[in-house]
């Protein structure tokens, strides 16, 4: 099971400059990194190499962070593959309430994270139809 | 249960005798007063005649400007040997007002403060953090002369320096404090910085909160952050200060003492008086005191009050919570704000954080009302829907509050201006 890891962040100048010096002064490795933003202020989601250190090092610099469970799931970097996945999921009720990947070698592998209601029931749909997914270590070293 | 239960529990017709006989002294000695001399003359008043609390109405208002054009000696009724000490307005808007105290008006003042921290349940036994600014503020020595004589230990710390505020909360296991309301919520959170939680390891028990409006909520909030009573406490410097009127145990309205004070609540603008219940301008005049008399003294303070007798036994009568000043009022898009009504609807919303900021601007010819509203870390679950939908809650609830649409920005915690002083809540920037 992979962890990210959401930070609360106004939106203004050096925002992200803080975060990324916080996790760069704790050496942690950012594999992927999204921004979606609303009237004035937005949520980072951010997936690192580990979670809980990123997690707890924000909090003590007073960020509101939160920790949470998502699903990584490793997919061949070729057309339909992302098709795929969502046609699992579809078939089988689940509803994607976000999601971003990221590709981990061009041509060869990506991973597609995924937020949904029913994680358990999502990771279970997914292993059962021969699909891979990876911890937070896996996703750095894959 | 009564620091002076004779006096705290007399009937209503002895306090008015009582009201009466110090009224007729106090309008003699007013009447020495440079002030008050020219001003019986001018309104060709007999001072002899003026007997009553009735009478009283006869007497024009008295106003902080009057106070300013008086100084520095037109409202000393004494000899200046027999002053002892003097108290001052911040003089940062202009001539400062100045209050001269006899050591008997000392003496009353500290078992006035006392009487109210009797009440609350401090007892000599407690150890007391003065929090309050010691000076020419009346905060800090007046709530200090008070504690002494009802025997508490006094730490005489001042205000600010919130390190060493914690260090002597923890060391002496202080009971109880005498703090502003906005310092409190302040100081909780670097209270928790320092990996303490205020409700377990302090022993707090009870908080004198005052200096500042506040609301019903604010307090509620300072009472759960600190596992502790907190009771308001009003006073203002031209009536000596802390002590004029004090919440009980009931929490229900503050008691004025009113065999120190005459109360009226007037019409600010026709300076008619309020019925019970209705808001309105507190006016005070002094009847216990010495050095500087003064008669009707309109505090700019609004509140109603409270006929009701109160369970606690007491019969002087109680003023509700300040709901704050004639002058703190702001005016936007045409309607009356009050910054204690914005405190209110914020304070009451949880994921909502201790410190907030209103500025006003104009944008092409428009005002615009921004609150800045820190959140609460522990409320963040990393999901944009839900701030933008808290977002719209504090709007929808402001807005029904205050009859006026807020823009609100949410942000980052401890990232607005902190005071460790009074705080400033309202930037008005708008250019008239």
């Amino acid at each position: 099971m992979a962890h990210q890891v959401s930070v609360f962040a106004e939106n203004k100048p050096g925002r992200i400059e803080k975060i990324t010096r916080v996790l760069a002064q704790e050496e942690i490795n950012i594999r992927a990194i999204t921004i979606s933003s609303a009237n004035g202020f937005g949520v980072i989601k951010i997936l690192v190499d580990k979670p809980q250190k990123a997690y707890d090092a924000l909090r003590a610099q007073g960020i509101p962070t939160y920790l949470q469970e998502v699903i990584a799931v490793v997919m061949e970097d070729k057309p339909g593959s992302l098709h795929r996945i969502a046609q699992v999921l579809t078939e089988n009720g689940v509803n994607i309430e976000d999601a971003y990947g990221f590709v981990v070698k061009s041509g060869e592998k990506a991973v597609l994270v995924i937020q949904v209601e029913n994680q358990p029931r999502a990771q279970s749909v997914l292993e059962r139809n021969g699909f891979e997914l990876l911890s937070d270590e896996a996703i750095y070293q894959s | 249960m009564y620091w002076e239960k004779a006096i705290e529990t007399m009937s209503r017709e002895e306090l008015k005798k009582l009201q009466e006989e110090r009224l007729r002294q106090t309008i003699l000695r007013a009447a020495k007063t440079p002030f008050y001399r020219k001003r019986f003359a001018q309104l060709k008043l007999d001072p002899e005649k003026l007997r009553t609390v009735k009478d009283l109405q006869y007497i024009p208002f008295t106003t902080k400007e009057d106070l300013r054009q008086g100084f520095p000696f037109d409202f000393l009724a004494v000899p200046l040997e027999e002053v002892v000490r003097l108290h001052s307005s911040s003089g940062t808007t202009g001539t400062p007002t100045v209050i001269y105290h006899t050591a008997q008006d000392l003496e009353r003042w500290a078992n006035q403060v006392a009487r109210c921290l009797y009440m609350v349940g401090m007892r000599k036994t407690d150890i007391f953090q003065n929090m309050m600014s010691y000076g020419l503020f009346t905060g800090g020595l007046g709530m200090h002369y008070g504690a002494e004589k009802l025997g508490a230990m006094t730490i005489p710390i001042g205000a600010g320096n919130s390190k060493r505020q914690i260090w002597f909360l923890q060391f002496f296991k202080t009971t109880a404090v005498h703090i502003l309301p906005s310092y409190a919520l302040l100081l909780a959170q670097l209270i928790k910085s320092e990996g303490l939680d205020p409700k377990k390891d302090l022993n707090l028990r009870i908080m004198l909160i005052g200096a500042e409006p506040h609301s019903e909520e604010t307090r509620r909030r300072i009472e759960e952050l600190y596992g502790a009573k907190a009771y308001n406490s009003y006073g203002l410097s031209e009536m000596n200060g802390p002590g004029v009127a004090f919440e009980c145990p009931y929490q229900n309205g503050m008691h004025l003492w009113e065999d120190y004070y005459i109360m009226e609540v007037v019409n600010p603008e026709t300076g008619e008086p309020c019925q019970e219940g209705e808001v309105g301008e507190l006016v005070l005049t002094t009847i216990y005191r010495d050095a500087t008399p003064i008669l009707r003294y309109r505090t700019r303070d609004l509140t109603a009050f409270i006929d009701e007798p109160c369970p606690c036994g007491r019969l002087h009568r109680r003023i509700t919570r300040i709901q704050g000043r004639s002058d703190d009022m702001f005016i936007f898009r045409g309607v009356n704000i009050f910054p204690i009504q914005i405190e209110k609807v914020l304070m009451n919303i949880p994921e909502v954080g201790n410190n907030y900021r209103i500025i006003l601007e104009r944008e092409d010819y428009r005002d615009v009302m921004r609150i800045e509203v820190e959140i609460k870390s522990e409320l963040f679950f990393g999901d944009l829907q839900k701030l933008e939908r808290l977002r719209e809650r504090i709007q929808a609830e402001l807005r029904s509050e205050i009859l006026a649409t807020p823009e609100v920005v949410l942000v980052e915690p401890g990232t607005l201006p902190t005071q460790e002083g009074k705080a400033q809540r309202v930037f008005d920037q708008r250019k008239m």
